[in-house]
């Protein structure tokens, strides 16, 4: 279990970093709320984006974006805007997105970085 | 490149529509669908492509691929659109060239393993895409021999899905080709029928069925067990003309769409003996989801013989009236509308009575009367009208009497079919006509060519007594113009008129 974690930590910051050299602004991180966790959420010019991270080592089980369905989009959707409502001040007059970034490696020197803007 | 397109084919009935297979990548989670109203077997397309694709060494993209088959609004039926929708699929990130794709049609069902596996109506989809303007056509090579029948396109067969991509200018190494699917080995033998010399001492008969195969009329025979009505019916196909080439792919096509398998194009016109416990659907075609040819669809252009034709059931006799009438079958489901050709020449054959002994001399009939009549019931009315040749066939009481040379073999037959055919076609230029069946009444009775009343004095009177209806007058007027015909003559004789009206009801003149 731990070392899975570890690399799900790792996954995000590395997500971390890169959205901040693509000019993002990092709002938030491991954000928790009753109804579940935000990886991160970022400012993105005028935009509010809610980040979902995956992190594999291998594409044996399945790509990284294939885990995230219909029903996962769903509930980002649902704690984005369950931040808006608890950052009123950080949210007002800004319209709200969703993005996936998919990492495929076993280590952070061998990551490969797949980001995905806006998913529906 | 983000949207890509191919092409295929969607069958309905015999006519095809080319089919606009478009594949949208759009940056989104990974996803596969399909739209554009197609049934179980094309949603199940979803697995198969993906896997083939994997399989091959050809991933699809990790994103949302969305396939749409247009015109959307057309419902699509069966597994032929897997390679086109994968082929497709690939071409939208750039593993295969899309402007290579673009330009060729693809058919075939894929397995898991990437192989293509041939599909049913190649011949008629192949047909519809050369008629389109398509001139490259990648088909399963288990069907390469079916779809190389049609002239001017490229035909390519492909062994699996790697081989298709290949060719696409995808960088792959080319596999060993998978051992190749068998096709579904229901071939219809193409022997020539058995020869007419063989049926002895019915000469009356085998006059009668020239005169049917000259002119195209429809027949009755009637006849106890045993006298050889099969065995005519079975000779009939043998004498008719040769298919020319629009029919033989006619033919070809409705086989290919049974699931047989078509190498070459038959010029000899089929020959369909359904079984009298057939059922309407089995005879006309249908089927609920997929809507299969019927027995009158595989034998347009050639003979439909109903054996035992008082054992069918009445529905299914008068499921025939309207393909007799119009030439051509439309069936109906909900949703969907097939059209199938059904121009056959229709030869019925029957028993006397249910113990076939009813008026044959030297035997006893053991059935009552009403018996008989309900026997002899179940053909009259709407279909009988449309038979031209009521034959009565009786058993051979001399074997041996006439010498094997004085009987006419089917080549001599065929030969004086294709002059009679000649000369009517000759005699009816400048009318829409082709053969004597197809003409109309009126122009018969009052056309260019109507006979004097000398001639017509014994059609006349029959009329008169009752004993003929105005239908039965045209169509004895048929039959005589086709005696004409056999004896090559461009006017009608008294005793041509005679003769058809004792071939129509044996009423002597």
């Amino acid at each position: 279990m731990a070392a899975k974690d570890d690399l799900g930590r790792a996954g995000e910051d590395a997500v971390a970093s890169y959205l901040t050299a693509s000019g993002y602004a990092v709002l938030d991180r491991n954000w928790r709320c009753p109804q579940g966790e935000v990886d991160l959420v970022a400012l993105d010019g005028d935009e509010i984006v809610v980040v979902e991270v995956k992190t594999r080592t291998s594409e044996r089980f399945g790509h990284p974006l294939e885990a995230i369905d219909g029903r996962k989009r769903a509930r980002l959707w649902r704690l984005a805007a369950v931040w808006c409502r608890q950052h009123p001040d950080a949210a007002r007059g800004r319209r709200m997105r969703l993005d996936a970034v998919a990492i495929v490696g076993a280590e952070p020197s061998a990551f490969r970085i797949e980001h995905l803007r806006d998913l529906r | 490149m983000t949207v890509a397109r191919t092409w295929a084919v969607a069958l309905s009935g015999l006519d095809g529509a080319l089919i606009d297979v478009e594949a949208d990548l759009s940056q989104q989670t990974p996803d596969f669908r399909i739209i554009g109203l197609g049934d179980r077997a094309l949603g199940e397309a979803v697995q198969r492509v993906h896997n083939a694709c994997a399989n091959s060494g050809l991933p699809l993209p990790r994103r949302r691929l969305t396939i749409n088959l247009s015109p959307a609004s057309l419902p699509k039926q069966g597994s032929s659109f897997d390679l086109a929708i994968a082929i497709a699929a690939l071409a939208t990130d750039g593993t295969v060239d899309s402007a290579s794709v673009a330009a060729t049609v693809h058919l075939g069902e894929l397995g898991l393993d990437g192989r293509v596996r041939p599909v049913t109506g190649v011949l008629p989809a192949v047909v519809a895409a050369a008629r389109a303007g398509r001139r490259r056509i990648v088909v399963p090579v288990a069907n390469l021999a079916e779809a190389s029948l049609v002239d001017d396109v490229e035909v390519i067969g492909a062994a699996s899905l790697a081989e298709v991509a290949f060719r696409h200018g995808a960088d792959i190494a080319l596999p060993d080709p998978p051992e190749p699917d068998t096709v579904p080995v229901r071939v219809t033998s193409d022997a020539e029928p058995v020869d007419l010399a063989d049926v002895i001492g019915q000469r009356d008969a085998v006059e009668s069925l020239i005169v049917a195969a000259a002119g195209g009329h429809h027949m009755l025979m009637s006849g106890p067990p045993g006298a050889g009505k099969t065995m005519l019916a079975r000779r009939l196909p043998g004498i008719l003309p040769p298919l020319d080439e629009r029919a033989a792919l006619a033919v070809a096509s409705v086989r290919s769409l049974s699931g047989e398998s078509v190498t070459s194009l038959s010029r000899i016109p089929p020959l369909e003996s359904p079984h009298h416990t057939a059922s309407v659907v089995a005879l006309v075609g249908g089927g609920s989801r997929i809507i299969r040819p019927g027995a009158i669809a595989r034998a347009s252009e050639g003979v439909l013989f109903l054996d035992e034709a008082g054992e069918f059931p009445a529905s299914v006799l008068d499921a025939l009236r309207q393909p007799l009438e119009r030439g051509d079958i439309e069936i109906h489901r909900s949703g969907i509308t097939v059209r199938y050709p059904a121009r056959f020449q229709l030869v019925l054959a029957t028993n006397p009575c249910p113990c076939g002994n009813y008026g044959v001399r030297g035997a006893t009939c053991e059935c009552p009367p009403f018996a008989i009549r309900r026997y002899t019931g179940r053909l009259s009315g709407p279909l009988l009208d449309r038979v031209d040749i009521e034959l009565p066939i009786r058993r051979v009481s001399t074997v041996g009497a006439e010498p094997p040379g004085s009987r006419q073999t089917s080549a001599e037959a065929r030969e004086r079919v294709a002059r009679a055919r000649e000369s009517a076609v000759r005699r009816l230029r400048g009318t829409p006509w082709r053969r004597n069946v197809d003409v109309a009444g009126a122009w018969l009775r009052d056309g260019p060519a109507a006979p004097e009343p000398t001639v017509r004095r014994p059609l006349d009177a029959a009329l008169e007594r009752g004993a003929l209806t105005l239908r039965g007058y045209d169509r004895v007027l048929r039959v005589a113009w086709t005696l004409a015909d056999l004896d090559e003559r461009t006017r009608l004789e008294a005793s041509d008129i005679g003769r058809a009206l004792f071939m129509k009801k044996g009423i002597a003149a």
